[in-house]
């Protein structure tokens, strides 16, 4: 599997503390699933530590369909990141 | 029939009302519930919503889906606001529409708890004394109204 480069949405204050709503980043091949994704993701720097430093609060969807941290998301073209969602 | 919306406009919820059963003649029961925002005592100026443009339409959409799949509907409509709302001013519309009282009822009420757990919607506190709150925090007693429709 080569390195591929996915569009990251960030939301609410995962979005705030990341300090962007989105940005663009090569996936290292090995990132298989979203909670692989979100553990690396947290490696980044301080900012990407702070966002993340709970995993199992962090919320993805993957091409706008939620996705349970155990699925693979090597199709996805953009991923989202955010806290549980407090609409209604 | 379903009509999703996702606006930040306000919305006339008595004409939203009337038009799911306009020119019908089959429907028996509309069901409707309309959430609005509180001022928290006082303490609140507003609440800002922000939402994911794209997966918040297709989201409900999916909602919707389902709750069609599980009662027999004849009409469904949800609006949902986002952007800067004043206490007292409306956030969330859904109206089902059925022959019979029931399904319209239940519906109503699992579209309420499923879009609470799965839209991407976040509520941002903005209080009285000009400061910017908290990010509202999702209920736990949320996720367990959702997951009892799976029981």
């Amino acid at each position: 599997m080569t390195d591929r480069e996915v569009r990251l949405v960030y939301f609410s204050w995962v979005r705030e503390r990341i300090g962007v709503p989105e940005e663009r980043l090569v996936l290292p091949s090995d990132i298989i699933t979203a909670g692989d994704l979100v553990r690396w993701l947290a490696t980044r720097d301080d900012a990407h530590a702070f966002a993340l430093q709970s995993p199992s609060t962090i919320r993805v969807a993957v091409d706008q369909m939620h996705v349970s941290h155990d699925e693979a998301i090597t199709e996805a073209r953009e991923i989202a990141l955010f806290p549980p969602m407090t609409g209604g | 029939m379903a009509t999703v919306r996702v606006q930040a406009e306000d919305f006339d919820t008595g004409a939203e009302i009337e038009k799911v059963s306009a020119g019908r003649r089959d429907i028996g029961a509309v069901a409707s519930f309309v959430g609005l925002c509180r001022d928290e005592g006082g303490r609140l100026a507003a609440l800002e919503l922000e939402h994911y443009p794209g997966m918040a339409e297709a989201e409900l959409g999916r909602v919707v889906a389902e709750a069609e799949s599980r009662w027999p509907l004849d009409a469904v409509t949800v609006i949902h606001r986002y952007g800067k709302i004043a206490p007292g001013a409306r956030i969330v519309l859904v109206v089902t529409a059925s022959s019979h009282r029931v399904a319209a009822f239940e519906a109503c009420e699992f579209l309420m708890d499923y879009l609470k757990t799965r839209a991407p919607f976040w509520k941002k506190e903005h209080l009285i004394d000009g400061t910017s709150g908290a990010w509202v925090e999702a209920k736990g007693d949320d996720d367990e109204r959702t997951n009892r429709w799976n029981g």
